[in-house]
C-alpha cells in the first residue's frame, strides 16, 4: 500500500499540487486522472521520488519514504516499476537488452533464464519476437508496451504508468489495460496509472482520482463515476460533444450505462 | 557571486563522485562497461593521437634545431630536448587536451543525452546508482588507457623528431640517438605516469559532472559538452603548473 498527506508542490512561484492525500491499495488499479497540465506526471514522479515535494507525506507500507536512507532507497526501488510517459527506452541497447537489463543488474539468473523471462514478458504485452529489434524501429506504442514489459520484469511489488494507453489504438489499450490489471491482482501488486483515457477509467478504475486544479475534486471507482453528480468529472469523462450527446440520450430514455 | 558559483559547482562535483566511486550492484556489467570505454578512449584516439604527437616531434626538433644554429651547444642536444620537452611537458599535456576535445565532449553529450530523455530517471527508479554506473567505468578506463596513449604518443613523437631531423640533415641518426641516451632522467617518466594519470581522471570526471547535470534541451546539451572540454583544458593546465611546483 502507499499513502501520502498533505503533499504540496509548487515550481517556483506557480503551485502545481495543493495538499493532496490518498490511499493506493495494494491488488487493484489506482488510476489519477485529469487534464493534460493537471499535475499527473509531477504526482507520479513525486511518488517515485524523482521530484521532491514542498510538504507532505509519502509511506510506502511502512516505510518512511521521503526520510529512507539512500541504500534502502535502492533496495525499495528494485521493487518498483515504472513506464514514463516517453517510453524512456535506453535507444542504444536492443528491446531485449533494455528488457533484460534489471535482470542483469540485479539478478544472479543464468543466460537461458534471463531470456525466458524477457520472452514471457514480451509475450504478455504481444510482441513476441521483436527481441533484436531497437527502439528506433519501433511505433510509439510498441515503445510504450516494451517499456511495460520492462517494468514488470523483476516481478514488482509497485508499478507506475504514465499514460499507459496514449498513442495505442482503442483495441490495443484495453488489452494493455487487462494485462496491468491482471498483474496488479497476480501479484498483489499497488499499481497507480496516470491516464486521460476513458474506456480505461471505465474498464480498470478500482479507486480513481480526478486531479483538477491542483486538488483531488473527486475520487470513486468506475461504477460510481455513473452516479456521481460531480459536473467537473462529467465534463471529464464526456468530454467529447459525441460522449455527451449519448450520456443525455441515455439519460433522458432512462438507460442504465 | 563569482565565487560562490564555483564553490557550489565544486561541492557538487565532489558530491557527484562521492557516490560515484561506491560499490557496484553487480560488478561484471561493470566490469562490461570499463571493457567497452577503454576500447572506446583507446582505439577510438589512437590516430589522432598518432598524427599529433608525430607532428609535435618534428616542430620541436626543427625549432630547436633552429635555435641552436650558430651556437657552440653540439647538434646532438637536439635528441636530448626533443626527448625530455615530450617526456615532461607534451605528451601528456597536448594528449589529454586533445582528448578532453574528442572524448571529455563526447561522454558530456553522453550523459547529458540519457538525462534529457529519461534514462537516467528510468535506471534510479530501478534502484542503480546511476552516478556510479555511468561514471566510474568511464574515470576508471580513461585512468587506465590514457597513460598508454600518452606513453605511445612520447614514442611517437621522438619518431617524429627523428623524422624531421635526420633525413633533412639537421644531424646524423647517431648524433640524434646519442642525444636520446644522454643526461636522461627516469623520475621524468614518472612524473609523465602522474600527469596523465591525474589528467585522465579529470577530463573525464568533469566531462560527466557537465554531462550529469545537464538540464533544458538541444542549446544546454551543446553548452554541457563544450563547457566539458572549455573546464577540462583549464584544470588540466592548472593541474600541469601544481605537479610541476609539487614534483619538481
Ligand atoms: N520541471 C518543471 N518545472 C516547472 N514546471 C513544471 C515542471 N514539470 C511540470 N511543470 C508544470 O506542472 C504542471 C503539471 O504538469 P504535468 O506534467 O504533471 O501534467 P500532466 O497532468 O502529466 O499532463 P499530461 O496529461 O499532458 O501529461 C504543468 O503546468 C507544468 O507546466
Ligand atoms: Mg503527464
Amino acid at each position: 500500500m502507499i499513502k501520502i498527506s498533505g503533499i504540496y508542490k509548487s515550481f517556483g512561484d506557480t503551485p502545481v499540487l495543493k495538499n493532496i492525500s490518498a490511499d493506493f491499495q495494494p491488488g487493484k488499479t489506482n488510476l489519477i486522472i485529469g487534464r493534460s497540465g493537471a499535475g499527473k506526471t509531477v504526482l507520479l514522479k513525486l511518488l517515485v521520488g524523482l521530484i521532491p515535494p514542498n510538504e507532505g507525506q509519502i509511506f510506502y507500507d511502512q516505510v518512511d519514504f521521503l526520510h529512507i536512507k539512500k541504500k534502502d532507497l535502492r533496495t525499495l526501488r528494485m521493487k518498483v516499476g515504472m513506464l514514463f510517459q516517453g517510453s524512456a527506452l535506453f535507444d542504444s541497447l536492443t528491446v531485449e537488452e533494455n528488457i533484460r537489463f534489471p535482470l542483469d543488474m540485479f539478478t544472479a539468473m543464468t543466460k537461458k533464464e534471463k531470456s525466458d523471462r524477457v520472452n514471457t514478458c514480451l509475450n504478455r504485452v504481444s510482441l513476441d519476437g521483436i527481441n533484436a529489434k531497437f527502439p528506433s524501429e519501433l511505433s510509439g506504442g510498441m515503445q510504450k508496451r516494451v517499456g511495460i514489459a520492462r517494468a514488470i520484469v523483476l516481478n514488482p511489488s509497485y508499478l507506475f504508468c504514465d499514460e499507459p494507453n496514449s498513442g495505442l489504438d482503442p483495441k490495443t489499450s484495453l488489452v494493455i489495460d487487462e494485462l496491468i490489471k491482471d498483474i496488479t491482482i497476480e501479484n498483489n501488486m499497488t499499481t497507480i496509472i496516470n491516464t486521460h483515457d476513458m474506456n480505461s477509467v471505465m474498464e480498470v478504475g478500482d479507486n480513481v482520482i480526478l486531479l483538477h486544479e491542483g486538488k483531488i475534486c473527486w475520487q470513486g471507482n468506475k461504477d460510481e463515476i455513473m452516479s456521481s453528480d460531480n459536473e467537473i468529472l462529467h465534463d471529464f469523462i464526456f468530454a467529447s460533444p459525441f460522449l455527451q450527446r449519448l450520456r443525455h440520450a441515455a439519460v433522458s430514455n432512462g438507460f442504465d450505462i | 557571486m563569482v565565487i560562490t558559483k564555483l564553490l557550489d559547482h565544486l561541492g557538487k562535483y565532489l558530491i557527484l563522485m562521492g557516490s560515484a566511486f561506491s560499490k557496484p550492484e553487480k560488478t561484471s556489467m561493470y566490469y562490461r562497461e570499463v571493457i567497452r570505454q577503454m576500447h572506446d578512449i583507446g582505439v577510438g584516439s589512437l590516430i589522432i593521437v598518432f598524427i599529433i604527437s608525430l607532428f609535435i616531434g618534428a616542430v620541436t626538433a626543427i625549432q630547436f634545431a633552429y635555435q641552436l644554429d650558430g651556437t657552440l651547444v653540439p647538434d646532438y642536444y637536439i635528441g636530448y630536448v626533443v626527448r625530455d620537452m615530450t617526456i615532461i611537458e607534451l605528451a601528456p599535456t597536448i594528449t589529454c587536451l586533445v582528448l578532453a576535445g574528442k572524448v571529455g565532449s563526447n561522454m558530456a553529450s553522453e550523459i547529458g543525452g540519457m538525462r534529457q530523455k529519461e534514462h537516467i530517471d528510468a535506471m534510479e527508479i530501478m534502484g542503480v546508482n546511476t552516478a556510479a554506473y555511468l561514471i566510474m567505468p568511464k574515470v576508471l578506463a580513461a585512468v587506465i588507457i590514457i597513460p598508454i596513449l600518452v606513453a605511445i604518443a612520447a614514442f611517437v613523437s621522438i619518431g617524429g623528431g627523428y623524422i624531421a631531423a635526420v633525413p633533412t640533415g639537421l644531424l646524423s641518426g647517431q648524433e640524434f640517438v646519442m642525444g636520446l641516451r644522454s643526461f636522461f632522467i627516469p623520475y621524468n617518466v614518472f612524473m609523465m605516469f602522474v600527469k596523465s594519470l591525474v589528467f585522465a581522471f579529470l577530463l573525464t570526471s568533469i566531462s560527466c559532472y557537465q554531462g550529469y547535470n545537464v538540464k533544458g534541451g538541444s542549446i544546454e546539451l551543446g553548452k554541457a559538452s563544450t563547457n566539458a572540454v572549455v573546464i577540462s583544458d583549464i584544470m588540466i593546465l592548472l593541474a600541469d603548473y601544481l605537479i610541476a611546483v609539487v614534483l619538481i
